[in-house]
């Protein structure tokens, strides 16, 4: 499907980056923003009840999973959370530190600074947030940045607050971490203006380096996501969240499109066939008995436990089911994704596939003679309590009638793969309202003015400064704009004096293959990064020495880099040492020195190089050797 | 205030007027170039004049700047933004009759512009409708009988309230229910449990430490544990109704006069002191945790004495405190005086002249613990007893606010001295325990 014309398609892509702040403290509290590394060591369990937003709705999702009483395990520790996260204490102020690195941001944006900050209450009662809304507030306008000549319009630039990590769950319990609720993010919209996958990439990556450019964004994995808004014309507006690699964003793009088109042929072929969306009733019928005595295994075990079966009818859809939309993910697919949100089941059986999990012809038959249906038809079963399986269909027939009318509006959520699986309906914009416990922040001109004058270098100036500064060329100056070590730069080669070239080469080049080897980099903090090149610097150790110093580092978490050297011995050899070293190889070679003379010296620097290399200076060892023969030669004579 | 522009004033409101506009529209501002487009919000009275609210498409709020080349034009009118409660469900037949008192506070209120906080706002009738579950509980009548804030509350609205319980037990209630503010909501129940006693039913204050217009709101869970009691708890007394813990699990039955709010903000602020909880509400079932309470009647009598005397002051002893103080109570007229000492009942010998002439001008002054915990014992250190042969009578473990609201309503029932410290040392409403225990009543704490 390369040959995809996503201008004749009517692609729109729209972004908002989310990225973690660097800021002392969270965004509403004291507390550290950093997440635990140990157990939690205190639960709590809360209900989150839908409300009604000012305007007056309830957002349909919500009422449903409150209905059926799920509850949510809350885990902390006093480390990283107090009251404020636990929602058992008001919010205090919002962070200005946040808040200028937001405005910063915007400001480098070219966008409108609001004249006065309101928190917003974002209604959000999945259990990611203890209060049942997310805290979050516009922070500027209508901003534009330059991907390829182009402009692209960024609509707003927010500050809001993390949402709390999912640990798990279980039946009706659903369990969170709150050590990153309430960590800075600032969030950055593009209009919805990207025509092509890899101009999506682009975007986030522009947006990315201005970021990273204010120096006070957290770095690393988990502290960038990205959300999509994805669309083409006749199919409908997904919004794709979480992605966390900016390498899977066109990949992600490039699937929904699929996604999107595959869905409309099905869509056309439901019409040829002339089904309507009246046809889909939600007749669900208990076929426990049917199974009796099934080989199908789950069936059984679903048997054994007590569980009914029941199954419905989708009048036209035979065949379609099994339809592949994109690798891996079938009509079915997402209807078992319904199911499990709407009805808590493991998942659903469709006729385009009973033959492969063993379902008999007779069964079949007998299936079709219950729900009167016709070879034309779909069956879709599932085994759960009576109530889920009740549930889980009608969820399915839902599904099969927005097949009908082409591609449901919904939210989804990234996997690892590029692909999307469903998370929920789309929510109604209605669901903000007033966070009334943060009064508003007017933002003067005189703070605006101040900060424009001190705003960070833009990432293309700096690329043309590295350049001309540092005598790198363009390429590494480039990659260290990406690089996650890359604000390191300047610093090390100023402080340490270690040939700028060789720096940049390793800040990028030499950790991401090391990654790619499989050392856990990520574990090394950036103090350690730097105090390695300081011992290369200093002639504590070699440049060559580095890679194995960070490999080691990276098992050694915390450690100090000096000990990396003195466990690996890769310390330098002092020029006393280095002497001692050469007047002892030149004894035990006289015999080669009587021979050869001056043209010993190859044979002899080979010798010393081949041990000693990565811990000797090759100019020293040869000058020393060269001395040392001639005085040999000399007291010989 | 302009009713079609709540929380505008000065000069956001003269261009507002101008432009005939109301909350609501969707209206367009243009200043300095810059347009911006969205509905009109109210102001919140926090915010200055110098800013208009206004809802964007996003549904973010932003503050436009007044300036003076702004232009503001309606584009459109838009509904309101108005709260619309549910119906409320269908009262099912055979329920227990339990009626639900409004007087305010956090466990009925809504987002309010006028102050850009919560307040008080909706009646007994919203709450019942946005608690649909309570309608599986009982057949529930209700009424509103203020909207306040509990710390705007005074002994005449606990007078009212005592009589509209009465009113309503008199009707047939098989229990009620009062949500109440929670800042001084245990000052209400220890009011209620000496102005209605020997009561036939139970009567239940209830509040939330979250607002209610919040997911995580306590609200309706703890609505939900005090209308369960009203409806079928054994006991007829004045309780209060709270999260034990942090958790939506237990709701905690507190006795009137032995409770207190020791947190500003968590869940499980309010705690028996000097005291066990009088029962549990877990799992929809009521679990009684003592055998010693007054238990429901079928019969509708009891005694109802609603008068407080205002004219009693609670008076926290801390060092170097001024004798004037206790003076001054006395020349304006006070006739009673609860001091909240230090330790086992102390306040500086500096005191004792003062402490002496109110009681001789027969001011009562009584002893608590500033402690919060545990009895007083004036009998230890000779300041303690020196204060008893001044006629300080010493109050056990009696709280010290329940100390005052119970000086209060003896005083609105006596002027007799002698029949005012009688009634003081007796047990009415088990505000004194005799006995000292250690609490074997830990809130489980949820484990993973
Ligand atoms: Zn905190």
């Amino acid at each position: 499907m390369a040959d995809i014309n996503y201008d004749d398609l009517g692609l729109k892509v729209g972004l908002e980056c989310h990225q973690q702040l660097d800021t002392k403290e969270k965004l509403f509290c004291s507390c550290k923003p950093e997440l635990s590394r140990e157990k939690p060591r205190f639960f709590f369990l809360r209900r989150l009840r839908p409300t009604q937003s000012e305007m007056g709705q309830v957002d349909p999702a919500a009422y449903f999973e409150f209905q059926k009483g799920v509850k949510i395990l809350y885990e902390a520790d006093p480390e990283t959370s107090c009251l404020v996260e636990m929602d058992e204490e008001p919010p205090h102020e919002l962070n200005r530190e946040a808040l200028e690195i937001a405005l910063t941001v915007a400001l480098m944006m070219n966008a409108k600074p609001v004249d006065e900050v309101h928190v917003m209450r974002k209604v959000v009662i999945d259990g990611s947030n203890t209060t049942g809304f997310q805290r979050t507030c516009v922070i500027a306008l209508n901003g534009e940045i330059q991907v390829d000549r182009k402009k692209i319009p960024i609509e707003h630039i927010s500050l809001e607050e993390d949402a709390a990590r999912k640990t798990g769950g279980e039946g009706l319990i659903v369990r969170y971490r709150i050590d990153r609720l309430c960590i800075p993010l600032i969030e950055v919209t593009t209009g919805p203006v990207i025509h092509s996958p890899e101009e999506a990439e682009k975007v986030a990556l522009a947006i990315g380096r201005i970021l990273r450019a204010t120096g006070r964004v957290k770095r690393g994995i988990g502290t960038i996501r990205q959300d999509l808004n994805i669309s083409i014309r006749e199919g409908a507006l997904i919004e794709v969240k979480g992605v966390q690699e900016l390498e899977l964003i066109s990949k992600v793009v490039e699937l929904e499109v699929k996604r999107q088109l595959a869905l409309l042929k099905i869509r056309d072929e439901l019409k040829r066939r002339g089904v309507t969306e009246e046809q889909i009733k939600d007749k669900i019928k208990d076929v426990t008995s049917v199974f009796k005595g099934t080989k199908c295994r789950i069936l059984r075990r679903a048997i054994e436990k007590g569980r009914s079966i029941m199954a419905i009818r989708l009048p036209g859809f035979s065949g379609l089911l099994g339809t592949e939309l994109i690798p891996g993910v079938r009509l079915g697919t997402e209807m078992a994704d319904r199911a499990r949100f709407w009805g808590r089941v493991g998942g659903i059986l469709h006729s385009d596939e009973f033959q492969s999990y063993g379902i008999s012809m007779d069964e079949v038959e007998e299936l079709r003679r219950i729900l009167n249906a016709g070879d034309e038809d779909a069956i879709v079963i599932v085994a759960d309590e009576k109530e889920n399986c009740i549930d889980a269909l009608r969820a399915v027939a839902e599904r099969a009638k927005e097949a009908i009318r082409g591609v449901p509006e919904e939210t989804r959520a990234a996997n690892p793969d590029g692909t999307t699986r469903y998370m929920r309906p789309r929510p109604g914009a209605a669901r903000m309202y007033p966070e009334t416990d943060v009064p508003p922040i007017p933002i003067s001109n005189e703070y605006l003015e101040r900060l424009r004058m001190n705003l960070p270098e833009m990432p293309e100036r700096k690329v043309e400064r590295l350049i001309r500064e540092y005598g790198i060329n363009e390429k590494l100056a480039r990659q260290l704009q990406d690089s996650e070590y890359g604000d390191l730069f300047e610093m090390i080669v100023k402080e340490t004096g270690v040939p700028s070239t060789f720096v940049a080469a390793t800040l990028t080049e030499t950790l991401k293959s090391l990654k790619r080897e499989g050392f856990g980099i990520e574990r090394l903090s950036r103090e350690q990064i730097i105090e390695a090149f300081r011992l290369v610097g200093s002639g504590r150790t070699s440049k060559e020495a580095l890679p194995e110093i960070f490999k080691w580092l990276s098992s050694h978490e915390g450690a100090d880099p000096e000990e990396a050297v003195k466990t690996l011995g890769l310390a330098m050899l002092s020029k006393h040492e280095l002497q001692r070293i050469i007047q002892e190889l030149i004894d035990q070679n006289r015999r080669l020195i009587s021979e050869r003379g001056e043209r010993a010296f190859g044979p002899l620097m080979g010798m010393i190089m081949k041990k000693y290399r990565g811990r000797v200076d090759a100019r020293m060892v040869s000058a020393l050797i060269k001395e040392e023969i001639s005085r040999y030669r000399g007291g010989a004579n | 205030m302009d009713e079609k522009l709540p929380g505008y004033r000065g000069e956001a409101l003269r261009i507002l007027k101008e432009a005939y506009v109301e909350v609501g529209d969707l209206i367009r501002i243009e200043k300095a170039g810059v347009t911006y487009e969205g509905i009109l919000m109210p102001r919140s009275e926090l915010g200055d004049e110098r800013h208009i609210t206004i809802k964007i498409r996003s549904g973010y709020n932003i503050g436009v700047r007044i300036t003076s080349d702004m232009r503001v034009e309606k584009k459109a009118s838009i509904a309101k933004p108005s709260f619309i409660p549910p119906p409320p469900p269908k009262q099912k037949p055979g329920m227990p009759r339990v009626t639900i008192i409004s007087t305010g506070g956090t466990i009925a209120s809504r987002v309010d512009y006028r102050t850009g906080a919560v307040r008080p706002a909706i009646s007994a009738s919203d709450l019942y409708s946005i608690v649909p579950e309570l309608s599986d509980i009982a057949a529930i009548d209700t009424e509103v009988l203020f909207s306040m804030f509990s710390e705007d509350l005074t002994p005449k609205h606990w007078s009212q309230i005592a009589m509209k319980v009465a009113e309503h037990i008199k009707r047939g209630a098989q229990g009620v229910v009062i949500t109440h503010g929670t800042d001084t909501m245990g000052y209400t129940a220890a009011a209620l449990s000496f102005a209605i006693q020997k009561l036939p039913v139970p009567v239940v204050l209830v509040g939330a430490q979250r607002s209610e217009d919040r997911p995580s709101s306590d609200a309706a869970e703890n609505l939900i544990g005090a209308v369960l009691c009203a409806a079928r708890a054994p006991f007829a007394e004045v309780v209060v109704a709270m999260h034990q813990t942090i958790s939506d699990e237990a709701i905690a039955i507190h006795r009137g006069t032995k409770v207190r709010k020791l947190h500003t903000s968590r869940r499980d602020a309010f705690k028996s002191v000097n005291s066990s909880l009088l029962a549990r509400v877990y799992n929809g079932e009521i679990i009684m945790l003592t055998d010693e309470y007054n238990g429901r009647r079928d019969d509708a009598e009891f005694i109802l004495k609603p008068d407080f005397e205002e004219k009693v002051a609670l008076i926290k002893f801390y060092p170097g405190m001024n004798p004037d103080i206790i003076d001054w109570h006395v020349q304006n007229g006070y006739k009673g005086i609860i001091l909240e000492g230090t330790g086992l009942g102390h306040v500086g010998r500096r005191c004792f002249p003062s402490i002496r002439k109110a009681i001789e001008s027969g001011v009562i002054v009584a002893m608590t613990s500033q402690c919060i915990w545990g009895r007083v014992n004036m009998n230890v250190y000779t300041n303690g007893r020196d204060l008893l042969s001044l006629g300080v009578i010493p109050l056990g473990d009696m709280l010290a606010e329940t100390a005052l609201v119970k000086l209060m309503w003896i005083l609105g029932q006596t002027d007799d001295p002698e029949e005012a410290r009688s009634l003081l040392m007796r047990n009415i409403a088990h505000e004194f325990s005799s006995r000292s225990v250690e609490p074997i009543e830990p809130p489980e704490s949820i484990k993973a």
